[in-house]
């Protein structure tokens, strides 16, 4: 099994996922698996009792992972999202931004080179589910105007 | 012109910054070229037939004298002498070392430039009119408009990764300059009934093989919801495009498939979703950005009137001019279409003196048209005859804009490693046979335009006379078609029969331009006579 990076102070689950098949047959999984085809809104009603989602990213040029993540955010999912898959270093930024909270990469990642990358931008032009590593703070044009 | 804050700079340093470091790493073999190539592509660099080619962005195609000496400084230091303006408002460089990228990059940034976003899978470079905040018909100055959304879509997280490239055009005529339609999202700011300015949306057009035409989606979004429109728009085609099969993952063929209504319904809904999450930065920042674009000083006492007793000036005045909106202004157009040169390559002495010429005559701006020309927007008619002169010096005042021989064509098979056929011979042998200007004002407006291979970098779907190189068997060979619009007339060609060779292919042209002259009624361009008589007679010159 990957190692897993996270972005943030959460603590990574150690939840178990299930595919979103297996999850829609009732079962009380804590954990579920999203592939990039499935409708993330599926889990919608059921994001309550989720402390993990992972997306998987098969190839990392498929950019739907991304919009799973910023959906899952924006209904107020407050587990952890995870990405899976083919995750490189260059991506993590625009995931850390998306709302991702860690990281489980098939080919595993250099320490400072994750560092470096997520803390490459100081400031985000977009206001989007998740922060901008160095300031913290809202898009540029939210601070143009405070 | 728009300038950059501390924000904005920092942006573009640190894309540099990270760009220096990936280069670095692909030249120590610590990144293959399969995990390079989308990064590389994120910043414009592409692997050509001889050598790496770097796209720069001109937003919106507005630039100042001292990005266009930058421009002209890359091409002496970094290239071969020359650039090349390309139909997307931007300009290439064709003989780029990898190594030699990074610096280039951190030149540009020291003039607020960069090739963000210039090739991936990525919301590109915004374009516009390129008479936008001069033209006499204008509504409003689009540019604050692509400003926002530049800003916007640069470093998106969420839709950089989309199923494919992904451009936006914003206009704010009724005359439609920039192909407006034929992109995957194109724009015209509009008022509604309450005297507000909003934004017109048409989605899913585009060139390439599977030629579109957008369809209206939304009448009216206002100021303050446009980022949100977008964002929906953009999310429905991150989720839905197709990505099993590269030729159909462009917005057109979702919108295609889905129909332009359910594409729609989808996007309201996103929409009503958008709206309250608060993503839309508030009108005071596109106020801010607005300030940006004011009026030049104009003299208000400039005059109307022009001496146009010298008949070369008068016919470069009569073609090359546009009208502006400030009395005793003109928009000067300079072409970059000599008889025999390659559409829209310019040395870099011409680039300096251009940018010169602009900082004398034209309150210090310049822009790039989708045609590939360079445009002089604020030009006192007084001086109109001294900017000639030092134009005509430098090669560089062909009276020829919007004729016969100011060509679209892409790069070709003289740089494109996915050409069939070369274009650049081709327009320079058109170029030849109706070099005489008499012949071609004759002829009035004809927009020809030349594609190396399917992929339509030449427009030539939207060209009066469009050319498509093909390969056939090996040899080169040219579909001849007719009767495309790229402007609020907007059409798609229609291919005339079978192919022609090199030499054929420029005779098959002086064909059909014979058979509008025979057949023309007062008035009447090339391509309103192809509308009125059809196909048929075209045909018959040419095959029988
Ligand atoms: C020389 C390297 C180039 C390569 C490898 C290249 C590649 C491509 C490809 C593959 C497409 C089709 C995309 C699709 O339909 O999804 C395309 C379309 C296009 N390219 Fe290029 N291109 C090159 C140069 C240029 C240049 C120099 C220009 C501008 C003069 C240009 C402007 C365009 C335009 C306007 C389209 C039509 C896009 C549309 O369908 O909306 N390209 N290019
Ligand atoms: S149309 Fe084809 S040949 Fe021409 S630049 Fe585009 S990809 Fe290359």
């Amino acid at each position: 099994m990957s190692k897993t990076v996270t972005f943030n102070d959460r603590p990574a689950s150690d939840a178990a996922p299930v595919s979103l098949e297996e999850f829609a047959n009732a079962s009380n999984a804590a954990a579920v698996r999203i592939e990039p085809g499935e409708d993330v809104r599926d889990l919608l009603p059921h994001l309550e009792r989720l402390a993990l989602v992972e997306i998987n990213f098969p190839v990392f040029g498929d950019g739907r992972g991304y919009s799973a993540a910023q959906i899952l955010r924006e209904h107020g999912f407050a587990g952890e999202l995870r990405a899976i898959g083919d995750v490189l270093v260059d991506q993590l930024a625009y995931m850390l931004r998306c709302g991702f909270d860690s990281a489980a990469p098939n080919q595993p990642l250099n320490g400072q080179a994750v560092q470096d990358a997520l803390n490459r931008y100081p400031h985000a032009y977009q206001k989007t589910s998740g922060t901008s590593p160095i300031s913290g703070r809202g898009p540029i044009w939210e601070i143009r105007h405070e | 012109m728009y300038e950059y804050d501390q924000y904005d700079q920092a942006m573009v340093d640190a894309r540099v910054e990270e760009f220096r470091d990936q280069t670095r790493r692909r030249l120590a073999g610590e990144l293959t070229e399969d995990q390079f190539k989308p990064l590389r592509l994120m910043n414009g660099l592409y692997l050509q037939l001889h050598a790496y080619m770097l796209r720069v962005a001109i937003p919106y195609g507005t630039l100042n004298s001292e990005q266009m000496k930058m421009l002209g400084h890359i091409a002496r230091k970094y290239d071969r002498g020359y650039g090349h303006f390309t139909t997307r408002q931007n300009i290439q460089y064709n003989w780029i070392k990898l190594e030699d990228a990074p610096d280039i990059l951190a030149d540009l940034a020291t003039v607020e430039m960069h090739a963000i976003q210039t090739s991936g899978n990525c919301i590109r470079n915004i374009s516009s009119d390129q008479f936008a905040g001069a033209a006499a018909d204008e509504l409003t100055d689009p540019r604050p408009w692509a400003e926002l959304l530049r800003q916007w879509s640069s470093f998106h997280p969420e839709f950089s990764y989309l199923p494919r490239k992904f451009k936006i055009a914003v206009i704010a005529s009724d005359e439609d300059r920039a192909a407006m339609r034929l992109h995957d999202i194109g724009i015209q700011l509009v008022r509604n009934d309450a005297g507000e300015l909003g934004a017109k949306f048409f989605v899913g057009g585009g060139m390439g093989r599977t030629p579109m035409i957008g369809p209206e989606i939304r009448d009216f979004v206002p100021a303050d919801e446009l980022i949100h429109y977008a964002e929906a728009c953009l999310r429905v085609y991150n989720r839905y495009g197709r990505r099993d099969n590269k030729y159909k993952a462009r917005i057109k063929i979702l919108v295609h498939e889905l129909g332009a209504e359910e594409y729609t319904r989808q996007v309201e809904e996103e929409f009503a979703h958008m709206k309250t999450l608060g993503l839309n930065p508030p009108v005071a920042e596109l106020a801010r950005i607005t300030e940006f674009f004011q009026d030049p000083a104009y003299d208000s006492r400039a005059r109307d009137e022009l001496d146009l007793t010298d008949p070369d000036f008068r016919i470069w005045v009569e073609q090359n001019t546009h009208p502006h909106k400030q009395t005793g202004y003109a928009i000067a157009n300079i072409s970059l279409k000599p008889t025999g040169g390659i559409p829209g390559d310019a040395s870099a002495d011409q680039i300096d003196l251009m940018a010169d010429l602009a900082k004398e005559y034209s309150f210090d701006e310049l822009r790039v048209t989708h045609a590939q020309n360079i445009v002089l927007p604020h030009v006192k008619k007084s001086d109109l005859y001294a900017l000639w002169q030092k134009l005509d010096e430098a090669g560089l005042a062909p009276p020829n804009l919007d004729l016969i021989s100011d060509m679209i064509a892409c790069p070709g098979l003289d740089y494109c490693s996915l050409a069939n056929a070369r274009s650049i011979p081709v327009a320079q042998k058109i170029g030849e046979r109706f070099a005489d200007i008499g012949r071609q004002k004759e002829l009035g407006e004809l927009k020809l335009k030349i594609s190396g291979c399917i992929n339509a970098c030449g427009h030539h779907h939207a060209g009066h006379i469009g050319i498509l190189g093909v390969d056939r068997k090996g040899v080169e060979n040219y579909q001849l078609s007719l009767g495309g619009s790229g402007a609020e007339d907007v059409s798609l060609a229609k291919i005339t029969g079978p192919g022609f060779d090199e030499d054929g292919i420029v005779d098959a042209v002086e064909k059909v331009t014979d058979v509008y002259l025979r057949d023309r009624t007062n008035g009447e361009r090339f391509v309103d006579t192809y509308r009125r008589i059809g196909m048929a007679p075209f045909k018959e010159a040419l095959y029988d």
